[in-house]
């Protein structure tokens, strides 16, 4: 199909930072430097669960160079819920944590002094008085009667408008699989994995004269940083001044709000401008992760290769705290049944809660790991029927104008076109009836019409 | 601590710094100097975002003391071109759409020179054995192999 | 010991825009005197190229010469609202923003333009920056021109304003019913590997895909996502963890030592055909690429696996010790 011919547009055009990038003259966070700068260094929880009972600063606010401490006592709105701008709720993660720690390397104090080094330093020097408890680590575990409830509703799902899980009912699973010729079963599971850009977090905050704060940031998303930072900062948003906008690789990560704020106070408590950057390990070990998930699938499917119901129980593991996921397992959810003409789905996908660093947005949210599903799950299918790879997913391919478990209907359907062309690009010649489907047309599919 | 004075050839022109006896050359190079092309990508020697070189051969330079760096000839991505006379890397870097973020090419481009200031005819796997050492989360590599294998070509036909 | 050869496919979607929608983003677009065009935003770029595809968007909306325009991002003292660069959603909501606000300043600008040559709008065309009357191309004047008649002579603004908003959905607690997307995009990977039955090394000898992205606006920065996308999706499968025993925290990775992601010495060859059936909804039919192509190697991966050595291994990364295992288990079944 030939797309109209347009003018700048469809050129390759050489990038406009280019060349700043290939000399070493892009500017990045990390090269913000402001005269009387000091540094800042996060003290973080040393075990995955427990309930503090002393945070003892003293010998790192003496320690020589420290100019400010921050503790819980220093964030006006110590809730961290950067969902609370689309309605997700409670409050469940602190900025700063003070009556219990739920992962190793939540945040509880920081320290800002003169040099990084001597952060560092100080930052060692705080005692830490918590009493450990036994972490919940395992997906079925943690939604398991026996486990102990880690957040304070009482359980360890996130609550979707009264239930432990979202859902997605469309036809009659039930009735459907006991008509089915094959019932073919698959587990599908991966383990969290980090975004690992090579510039890591880092946020320069400087107060200015009449009150405002300039904040220089790598976030992803400006506005989203500030009107979550101005929430925990109890100011107006217009008092935050965000500049951004050149990023050393994000995917995904650099969305959490996770240095702005504290960052802010700082520079508010000390009158000066003030850095953090991440190092390597907190990038690895401390910033959020993609979710580590278990997905079963139960397949209803006829002998002639149709899939005619579809069920799924997927578990995603959101760490200690919401950040993106309640939002996450809701578009994880959409794309569970796959890009196929399937009449019965039967979907529960749960976020649920450990005791490990949380996990958040990366490349694919949510949906990386239902096409890793789809498509295994798939290939099973073929070969337990003995029905060739290529034709299985044609035949099942979703056609426009049909109804999708989320009751939209299917529009800009283009899945046939890429299996068709991906044969061709690695000269496998297709049988002539699988050549002339095509997304439009729903002979061969079954004849769902929605 | 008492602060050292570390003197180099740096880019060329002989400089002299007051230094921490344990600061990286990285982080003189950076915060001192204010030569921000040199990145801080890992500090554990692990991402080569930090590459200078040091004696034309490349070294992480989170890795090094600066105060070994004493007498030494330093090079950074800064001596070796800039925006009004880009060398053919950087050139054959921006043509080849080989840099996205931006944050691992300075270490690439470092890397590659003193690859080819050894051999100026690697192969394709030479180029990737000497870049081994830098990563880069965006591009795939593909197009940064092409740049380089592009300067390559062109310094055989000169 | 044997090295066995073997291909899997994947066919995958990958929707467009932030999940139920509710994602905004603005630009402002404003003329200089001497005719060039700010575009305002406050959005991201991540490295993917929006800086400069913006750019483009913004000379084809306005007609002007791409040089002339000049892309400002971000601050947000001086820009409006973005949602900000996730969901595969910069490329459609910012494009279409900056198409609504070039729209109004193109108006603002001919409206001037025909009162300069006195003529009607409508009977004027705008290209690369040239403005002159149809079949009269010999009646001309160019945007320098006319800028500096509406900033010094008409006190007219060439300004413009644009929104692109996807009313946010709802999700029926009961069914899951919602609108989730703005439109999908489609991809197939093809995927050839070799395993070691005697190390459970799996190497990715080759990854072919067919994108299906809508419209590109810039092919070569399309093409760099398909490749970055083939190297992670391909280090996703095999390699990459955070936690190499998870659930359990054990060994729990503190950087690229022990976090394995590719090198230079490591990437398969890759090869691959980029499709464009614009969308109904996006700017010039555009969709989304950036997060698609380091989906659809993965599970292309695992197939190529199963086709390869018979066995499922189905739980990422797909280490060699899984491999070795996997196999055992077979060869025990087997017996």
């Amino acid at each position: 199909m030939g797309v109209k011919q347009l003018g700048i547009v469809g050129q390759s055009v050489k990038r406009r930072d280019g060349i700043g990038h290939v000399t070493g003259q892009t500017q990045y966070v990390d090269d913000v430097f402001y005269t009387n700068m000091l540094w800042l260094k996060m003290v973080r929880s040393p075990i995955s669960r427990g309930i503090i009972h002393g945070i003892d600063t003293s010998k790192a606010e003496a320690f020589p160079g420290v100019v400010a401490v921050i503790t819980a006592q220093d964030v006006p709105n110590n809730w961290y819920t950067i969902l609370c701008l689309i309605g997700v709720e409670p409050n469940d993660e602190p900025v700063l944590a003070h009556e219990e720690v739920m992962y190793i390397g939540e945040p509880i104090c920081a320290i800002v002094a003169e040099t990084e080094a001597i952060a560092a330093e100080a930052a060692a020097l705080v005692k830490l008085d918590i009493e450990e408890l036994p972490p919940v680590l395992d997906l079925e575990f943690a939604i398991s009667p026996d486990a102990p409830a880690i957040k304070k509703w009482g359980n360890n799902t996130f609550m979707y408008d009264g239930y432990t899980h979202r859902k997605l009912r469309f036809g009659d699973f039930e009735t459907a699989i006991q008509q089915a010729d094959h019932i073919i079963e698959g587990t599908y599971s991966l383990s969290p994995i980090e975004h690992a850009p090579i510039e890591t977090h880092c946020c320069v905050v400087k107060p200015e004269p009449d009150g405002r704060l300039t904040v220089h940031s790598n976030t992803q998303a400006l506005y989203f940083t500030m009107d979550n930072t101005a929430i925990i900062l109890q100011v107006p948003s217009q008092r935050l001044h965000m500049i951004g906008g050149t990023v050393g690789g994000g995917f995904g990560g650099k969305v959490d709000v996770i240095t702005e704020p504290i960052t802010c106070i700082a520079a508010m408590k000390t009158g000066r401008p003030v850095k953090w950057r991440w190092t390597r390990e907190e990038e690895m070990r401390k910033s959020s992760t993609r979710a580590g998930v278990r997905m079963q699938y139960t397949d209803g499917v006829m002998n002639d290769g149709r899939i005619i119901a579809r069920k799924v129980r997927s578990l995603e593991d959101s760490g200690a705290y919401h950040r993106h996921s309640p939002y996450g397992v809701q578009k994880h959810m959409a794309n569970l049944p796959g890009p196929y003409t399937i009449p019965n789905v039967w979907v529960d996908a749960y976020c649920v809660y450990t005791n490990r660093q949380p996990s958040s947005a990366m490349r694919g949210f949510g949906v990386t790991e239902a096409t890793f599903a789809v498509e295994c799950q798939m290939e099973r299918i073929a070969r337990t029927l003995g029905i060739d790879s290529w034709e299985i997913r044609l035949i099942n391919a979703y056609r426009n104008g049909q109804m999708r478990p989320v009751r939209k209907v299917v529009e800009d359907a283009t899945l046939i076109e890429t299996i068709q062309a991906a044969a061709e690009l690695i000269g496998y010649d297709l049988p002539a009836h699988l050549k002339a489907m095509n997304s439009d047309d729903y002979a061969g599919n079954g004849g769902h019409h929605g | 601590m008492e602060s050292i004075t570390v003197t180099f050839k740096l880019n060329g022109k002989t400089t002299a710094v007051a230094v921490e006896p344990l600061a990286s050359l990285r982080t003189v190079l950076r915060e001192h100097l204010h030569l921000h092309a040199t990145k801080a990508g890992c500090g554990q020697g692990g991402c080569g975002s930090c590459t200078v070189l040091v004696n034309s051969e490349p070294v992480l330079s989170c890795l090094m003391l600066a105060a070994l760096a004493d007498g030494q000839e330093v090079t950074t991505l800064e001596g070796i071109g800039t925006p009004q006379h880009m060398h053919p890397l950087q050139a054959a870097f921006f043509d080849k759409f080989a840099a996205q973020c931006g944050y691992c090419s300075p270490g690439m481009i470092v890397a590659a020179k003193a690859l080819l200031d050894k051999n100026p005819h690697p192969t394709r796997a030479e180029i990737a054995e000497a870049l081994a050492g830098n990563l880069c989360r965006c591009t795939g590599y593909v197009a940064i192999l092409d740049a380089i294998e592009d300067v390559v070509t062109q310094m055989q036909e000169a | 010991m044997a090295k066995h050869y073997g291909r899997g496919i994947a066919a995958v979607n990958y929707p467009t825009g932030m999940n139920l929608g509710g994602d905004p983003t603005q630009a402002l677009i404003f003329c200089q005197p001497t005719g060039g065009f700010s575009v305002k935003l406050a959005s991201t770029d991540l490295g993917q190229g929006l800086k400069t595809v913006i750019a483009q968007i913004a000379a084809e909306a306005l007609g002007v010469p791409f040089d002339s325009v000049i892309v400002d991002t971000g601050d947000t003292d001086s820009a409006p609202h973005c949602m900000g660069t996730f969901a595969s959603r910069a490329t459609h909501r910012v494009g279409n923003a900056v198409i609504m606000a070039a729209n109004e300043a193109r108006k603002a600008l001919m409206d001037v333009a025909a009162d300069e040559m006195e003529a009607a709008p409508e009977d004027l065309v705008l290209e690369n920056g040239e403005i002159y009357v149809k079949g009269a191309p010999e009646r001309k004047t160019n945007v320098f021109n006319v800028a500096l008649a509406a900033h010094f002579k008409y006190g007219k603004t060439i300004s413009g304003r644009g929104i692109y908003l996807k009313q946010k959905s709802g999700l029926d607690p009961e069914t899951g019913a919602c609108d989730p997307d703005s439109t999908e995009a489609h991809a197939t990977t093809v995927a050839e590997v070799e395993v070691d039955d005697e190390t459970g090394e799996v190497k990715v000898l080759r990854l072919s895909s067919a994108y299906e992205v809508g419209r590109q606006i810039n092919p070569e920065m399309v093409k760099g996502q398909i490749i970055s996308g083939a190297v992670m999706g391909m280090s996703h499968t095999l390699t990459e963890t955070v936690f190499p025993y998870y659930p359990s925290l054990d060994h729990h990775t503190y950087g690229f030592g022990e976090y394995i992601i590719p090198t230079a010495l490591d990437i398969p060859e890759i090869e691959s055909v980029v499709l464009e059936y614009p969308s109904s909804n996006g700017p010039y039919g555009v969709k989304g690429v950036g997060e698609m192509t380091a989906n659809s190697p993965i599970p292309a991966i695992v197939n190529a696996i199963y086709d390869a050595i018979g066995v499922w291994v189905t739980d990422l990364p797909v280490t060699p010790e899984k491999v070795l295992r996997a196999l055992d288990e077979k060869a025990l079944e087997a017996n």
